[in-house]
This record gives C-alpha cells, structure tokens and sequence, in this order.
C-alpha cells in the first residue's frame, strides 16, 4: 500500500462554543479521488480547509492532525509552511469561478504567479508552461488566450483556467470544493471528465466537494458522508450506492436528480389551453464601447401551456428562458409576439387595473432565495404583500389568517410569519417565496429555476411541494430549470430553448423517450447516470 | 420520500430557537454607548432650552477689569478678553448651534433625499437632468455657495440655515440615488414588480428601509459637518452676527488667546466634541437596531 498523500486524523474545529467538525479522519491515496459529500452548513469545506490549513476565520481552534506523504503537519504549521505547501503540494479550485479570479490581470500573469514563486521560473520558460497547461485543460486558442482578462471567457472556461492554475506546479493534491455546482450542466460535465482525465495523465490526488451524490458517483473512488460536522459514513463510491449503511446516505441517494425516476401524474388530454404564447421576440440594445448592439434574447417562440400542466423550459444559462418569464410579468417589453391567458391578451394591456388583473393571474418565484425576499421586513409582512395590494382578505387579522393559512399549505410553521428572512435555511425561504407567490391565487406560476440553488436534498423536497400543490390547488407552472433529470419529474411537455430559439418542444415523454435534437440529446447525456461510473469499467 | 413536514434535514439557522421580537428601545438601552451618547445629547437638547435661565451670568455681560480669568470657583470656565463668562456663554450658544446644525441637516436630508429616490428610481432623463443639477451645485466651492446665498437673502441665523442646508442637499441626493439604484435591481424588488406593487408601495417598504442605513450613517456626520461649517461662517461674519454666541463664533474669537488664554478654545471645542461624538455615536447604535441581521445578534446576546 503506498503512503497517503493526505492523511487526516481525529480533525475537530471549533468556532467559539460552536463545534462545527468533529472527529473527522480520512486519507487521501494517490491517484485516487475522494468524494465528500454533505448539504450546505455540513462542515464539508471546513473540515477540507482545515485539513489544508487554509481555515481564516477568526477565533476558529484547529485540533487533530494532518500529514502529507513527507511528513509535514499543516495542522498548527507555521505561515511559512504553508506558504511552501499551497500552491506547490496542494492546488485549489473553488466554486465560484466569476469571483475566484482576479479580473485586473491576464490570464498568463495568474497561471505563471505559482510557477514564479514556487518554481523559480522565468518570465519566458513560466509563459511556455501557462500555454501547455492552457491546451491540457482544453482552452481553444491557447496563445491568444493568454492574453485575454477573466471577463472575456465564459463561466466554464474560467472554471478551467482556475483548474489549470491549481494545477501549475503539478501538485500531488488537487482540492475540488464544489467546483462545478455553479456551472450549467453540460459544462458540468465537461469539467469532470476534463479532472478525471488530468487525474489519469498525472496522477494527482483529488478531494472533490460536493452536495451532489449524483456528481460524486462520477468523479469518486471513495466517499465520506458528511452531515452536523461527523463522517456518518466512509465507503468505496460502489458501496455508497448499492448498500448505503446510513439512512442519511440513503437519503441522499434518492434526492438526487436522475432520469427515468419519476414523472408526473398524467394530465388529463383535454385540459384546455390557459397561456398560448405567439412568436415572442425580445431583443435588448446593449451600449458597449463600440456604439449600440441589438442582443435578440428571444427569437420568435412559441407554447402553450394547458390548465394544471406543467411546462418544462430548458436551456443554458443565456439561452433566454428567464426573459420569457420576465415578458410574461411585464419585467421586460417584448419586441412582437402575442401572449394571452384565459381570454387575456397580456402585452396589449394598458390600463392600471387590466394590468393589475393580470398580475394576480400570473406569478412568479425567482431563483435566489437570499435575495428575493427583502431582509428588512418579516415573513408575514413578505407574504402578506400581494395581499395588501389586491386588497385579498381586507383587515389585519383576516391577513394574518390567510397568511397562516399560506404558511401551513407550503409546510412551514406558523410563528414563522414573525421572523426574518436570515434566519431561515435556503430551502425554507424558497417555502416563503412560494407562499407569496399563491397568495394571489395565481392560475398559472412561473418557477424560474426556483430549485437550483438548493441542495439536491432539500430541492427535493421543495420539488414534492410544487407536486403536491399542483393537485390540490390545480395551478399551471412554467418550470424554468436547465436540469433535464428534475424537468422529467415535474413536467408534462418540454420546450428545450437554445441561443433563444426554441429547438425542440414536444410532450415530456416522446421528448424523453427519443430526442431528436443533437442539443437535447446532449443535455440528456450530461445528466449524472444511476450507476456511479466506477461500477461501469 | 413523503415528507412534508418541515423538513428535518433542511439545516435550521443558528440562530434563536424560539423567536421573540424585542422592542427597539429595549434594544437601543441594551447598548452602553448607545445609551451614553443618548443622555448626552439629551443634557445638550435641555440645556438648549434652558440655557439662557441656567446660566450664572448674564451671556454679553462684559466685566473689564475680570478680563482673561483663568476657570476658578467663580468662573467656572473662566472669562475671555472682554471679561464674559464662558461658562454661561456656552450654555446658551448650545441652542443656536444645534438649531443651525440640526434644521441645516433636515433640509439637506429632506431635499437631497427626494432629488435622489427620485433619479434612482425613475432613471431615464430625469435622473440625468437632476444629477447634472447636482454636479454643478458640488462644482461650486462650499463657502462660495454659501456666500452667495448669503449675499442674496442677508446674513442672519435662518439664512445660514439655508446655506449649510443648500450645500449639503447634494451629498445626501448621491447617497440616496446611489443606494436606490443598488437597491431597485433587487430580485425583492422585481418579485414586488411581478405581483402588481404600485410604485408608492415598493418605495415605501422595500426601497427606504433598505437604504436607511446608509442615511442614517450620513445624517449623524452631517450634524458633526453642519455644526463646523457654521462656525467657519459665522468667523467671516456670515453666519450668527454678534454678540449673540454659538460655539463656532467663540472658538474664533479665542484664536487671537491661544497661547494667554487656553480655556477660551477648550471648552466651546469640547462642547462642539462631545455634541458631535455623541450624535455619531448614536447614529451608529440606530443603524444597529435597524439591520435586522444585527438586530438577531443582539437579541440573541441579550438572551445568554
């Protein structure tokens, strides 16, 4: 057996009174990839940077132990040790790679910065290194591109320019904390199979992070079960998920979005149209240095969506799914095109009270259940909002009632009304903003990718709610998410949207039974499989 | 999975378990500083009303002979060059400073706080009209603003009311457009858009509370700036016109005594200190109680 590349032992970290990680022990083998896996608030990350002495929170007290293979201890090293460590032995690459790059320098200048440092490399041998490690993680262009700052390249080709950076002076430790979680899902796909096949060439060790058991399936040999700080459970990746020990595991297990799980109740063929839409085109005028630019968002397309239904939009980010949704509400002027709802025509409307009407027969949950809701006033006073201005349930305690009444129906406590958006975890502030959103009695919802940024936990959950809600309140959604596993539980009929042209709209079981669209078929396949690609040789 | 309960594994904030709202003013008395700086400009506000019955000696009685007294038992805070004592000089100057201070920054909030929720929140031309008004208004040096307001309407205390109040309209209106527009581009701000909000509504609920903070923080410098800019006009005999006292005048008139005479700067400088400090002070505890997120740390170190 060779030595570990990382090998953790008894890891607590404590902030304050609170023990955030406990016991933590795993070792990192060579050329093998280790899988931790945990909602948000599961000491994941923590435990990973405190392994790596990266921890920079105040007050935070470190104990246990953490070797590399030579035998240094990070665990209490000295800056100095560290500043040898990071960058040389260990390489990082974190979530969000809009904000992980430095946006005032070149692309050359942050690859070469380790090697300068590290290596003792010049100007000219430092450059020749940047555009090998550029091709290796797939970056067309190599040469050009290292000229070029973060803001030119897009969200996947950052995250590889991060991982080309981790990777500079061929660490023997790569630390993934969730890399790809921000990214769409055929570049998800891309960066997995782009680490698995640097892992192959060079043989690093890597951690990968990730709320996902589904990612994880793809990337790991062994995992670590993470949940209230302590591993629950440690297992080769074909264990974990032929027989999980912990009922935690299990759990995590069925969250996870995977094709061919579930679909929806059948709707009945009849149901009558409620929104027909009509070669909607939106373009937007986008003032650049150069002078005035039209960016056509939404290129002549059209749907229906029938009474009780669900709609399943698909696409990219960029793809102009959430400028449908955004015409619909009246957030962005369409450029042509026809919508109506009922006997409603919604873009001609004009009067005050018309447009009113029509906003309690339409509403909307957006994606960031931080930001949607205003920290300054209270869940009751958020929900009871739409209420006040439709004049619904008239006098303050009938509003408090109905508000109660909100509350119980999205599965939340009623003495939530009193408190604060922060003090509410993701998933139950996305419970918030979908008792909001019924409480005008809308006819039809639009989610606009409302489970996203969930952990596949907890948006598992919230995605039974919206099931549950559809049967018994008998509500149409337009469901905007660019996850086909998850549209396949919840939709009806699909319309995959591409660079704003719908390319493929059909009912969700032929769509899901023989794409035929090469762009559909692609973002089937970047859908995590069932088995964990360790099982499949 | 059937679980419909609210969930067990969807991890619960750590924060209060059980929450209890407590009352702002309990919350703003749990704060030591908050509460100092409170009764401080409490005994300043008093003493603005009560001044001119308070003090020992009357405000322009001149006494020669006791000229330049160093503090004693009998003048507390000693006399200046024509033998006033500063003691009762100061009590009474307290009402004039802070009214300068506090009508000059009412106006500069109330004005520049409608010009920029305005430009924020409409945008368009209007907003480019307005914030071209407010460039040029901070184009002009402040005193030569003041100057020529004064020159227009006639020195007295109303006019450099009006002036500190003119001059100061264009930082709040920046502040306010600035916070207003990050604040409009809010996902809140849109979810209200979607559900049919009237704009009165959004501005009312969602725009000014959130850009409260930042007012507040401003308001509390403001006061400390407007009682400086008073004493600085009042010295080029623009501001109050003697013999009435404020506490800027009587800092000028001791610059000729520095080096004979220390306590005639000393203590109108500490009275115009503390005021400041305090107002500052108090500002910040407000913002505290404000924030909700600070508002749960609080309440939360007042349980343990």
């Amino acid at each position: 057996m060779k030595t570990p590349v990382l090998s953790v032992r008894d890891l607590g970290v404590r902030i304050g009174r609170n023990q955030i990680v406990e016991g933590m022990s795993f070792d990192v083998e060579p050329e093998q990839t280790l899988g931790i896996v945990g909602e948000s608030g599961s000491g994941k990350s923590m435990t990973v940077l405190a392994a790596t002495g990266l921890i920079d929170v105040p007050g935070a007290d470190v104990r246990g132990s953490s070797l590399l293979s030579d035998g240094t201890e990070l665990v209490g090293a000295p800056e100095r040790t560290m500043r040898r460590v990071h960058g040389k032995t260990i390489g990082f690459v974190f979530q969000d790679p809009s904000t992980s790059l430095n946006p005032l320098l070149t692309l050359e200048r942050q690859i070469t910065e380790s090697l300068q440092a590290h290596r003792g490399m010049t100007r000219r041998t430092a450059r020749t290194r940047a555009l090998e490690l550029l091709e290796a993680v797939g970056i067309p262009e190599a040469e050009a591109r290292l000229d070029s700052y973060p803001h030119q390249l897009s969200g996947g080709q950052r995250q590889r320019v991060m991982i080309a950076i981790a990777l500079a002076c061929d660490p023997q430790l790569l630390i993934a904390d969730e890399p790809t979680t921000a990214l769409d899902v055929t570049t998800q796909a891309q960066i997995i199979e782009l680490v698995r096949n640097l892992q192959r060439d060079r043989g690093t060790a890597v951690v990968w992070i990730s709320h996902d058991l589904g990612v994880i399936g793809q990337v790991a040999d062994e995992v670590t079960v993470m949940r209230g700080g302590t591993s629950v459970e440690h297992a080769p990746i074909v264990d974990i998920y032929d027989a999980p020990r912990h009922s935690y595991t299990r759990e995590l297990l069925a969250a996870r979005p995977m094709l061919g799980k579930t679909t929806p109740p059948v709707a009945a063929d009849s149901a009558d149209a409620l929104l027909t839409v009509e070669g909607l085109d939106v373009r937007f005028t986008v003032g650049s240095a150069t002078g005035k630019r039209t960016v056509h968002a939404v290129d002549d397309v059209s749907f229906t969506v029938r009474r009780g239904t669900t709609l399943g939009l698909v696409g990219e980010s960029g793809s102009g799914k959430s400028t449908v949704a955004g015409a619909l509400t009246g957030l962005v002027p369409p450029h042509a095109g026809t919508a109506v709802i009922g006997e409603q025509a919604i873009f001609s409307v004009k009067r005050r009270s018309e447009v009113k009407a029509l906003r309690r027969r339409i509403s909307m949950v957006f994606q960031d259940p931080f930001s949607s809701l205003n920290s300054r006033n209270t869940v009751g006073t958020a929900i009871a909002e739409p209420l006040r201005v439709h004049r619904l349930a008239d006098g303050r305690s009938a509003r408090d009632h109905r508000v109660a009444q909100l509350l119980e129906l999205v599965g939340l406590p009623t003495d939530f009304a009193r408190r604060y958006p922060h003090e509410l975890s993701g998933g139950q502030r996305q419970r918030v903003s979908i008792a909001r959103a019924l409480a005008v009695e809308p006819e039809l919802l639009i989610l606009d990718e409302s489970t996203a940024s969930l952990d596949v936990s907890v948006q598992a959950k919230v995605l039974d709610l919206l099931k549950r809600l559809q049967a018994e309140l008998g509500i149409a959604y337009l469901f905007i998410a660019h996850d086909l596993a998850i549209v396949q539980q919840m939709c009806h009929d699909v319309l995959v949207m591409r660079q704003g042209r719908a390319v493929e709209y059909r009912p969700a079981a032929e769509l899901f039974a023989d794409p035929v669209d090469e762009y559909t078929r692609k973002l089937l396949d970047a859908v995590p499989p069932e088995h964990p690609r360790a099982a499949t040789p | 999975m059937t679980n419909m309960e609210p969930s067990l594994t969807e991890a619960e904030p750590p924060t209060v378990g059980k929450t209890t709202r407590v009352a702002s003013w309990r919350l703003l008395l749990s704060n030591p500083v908050t509460v100092v700086s409170a009764v401080v400009l409490l005994a300043v506000t008093v003493i603005a009303f009560i001044g001119p019955w308070i003090a020992p000696y009357g405000v322009n009685k001149t006494n020669v002979v006791n000229a330049l007294q160093p503090p004693s038992g009998e003048h507390w805070f000693g006399t200046d060059d024509l033998g006033r004592d500063i003691f009762s000089r100061v009590l009474v100057a307290t009402q004039v400073s802070l009214k300068v201070a506090v009508v000059s920054v009412a106006i500069a909030l109330v004005a520049g706080l409608l010009i920029g929720v305005i430009a924020g929140y409409r945008g368009g031309w209007l907003d480019m009209v307005l914030m071209r008004v407010v460039d040029v208004m901070f184009a002009f040096p402040v005193l030569l603003l003041a100057l020529a307001i004064v020159a227009i309407l006639g020195p007295g205390l109303t006019t450099t009311m009006l002036a500190i109040g003119v001059v100061y309209t264009p930082i709040f209106a920046r502040v306010a457009r600035a916070s207003t527009l990050s604040v409009s581009v809010e996902p809140f701000v849109q979810v209200s858009r979607t559900m049919g909000t009237g704009n009165g509504y959004i501005l009312a609920r969602h725009i000014l509370p959130n850009i409260a903070g930042t007012l507040i923080v401003q308001t509390s410098l403001s006061l400390a700036f407007a009682l400086l800019a008073e004493a600085a006009l009042s010295f080029l005999g623009l501001g109050v016109q003697p013999p009435q006292p404020s506490w800027g005048r009587m800092l000028f008139d001791a610059q000729g005594f520095l080096g004979q005479a220390w306590w005639m700067s000393v203590f109108p400088g500490a009275a115009i200190c503390l005021t400041v400090l305090a107002f500052n002070l108090a500002g910040d505890g407000m913002r505290d109680v404000l924030d909700p997120k600070q508002r749960t740390m609080l309440e939360a170190r007042r349980k343990r």
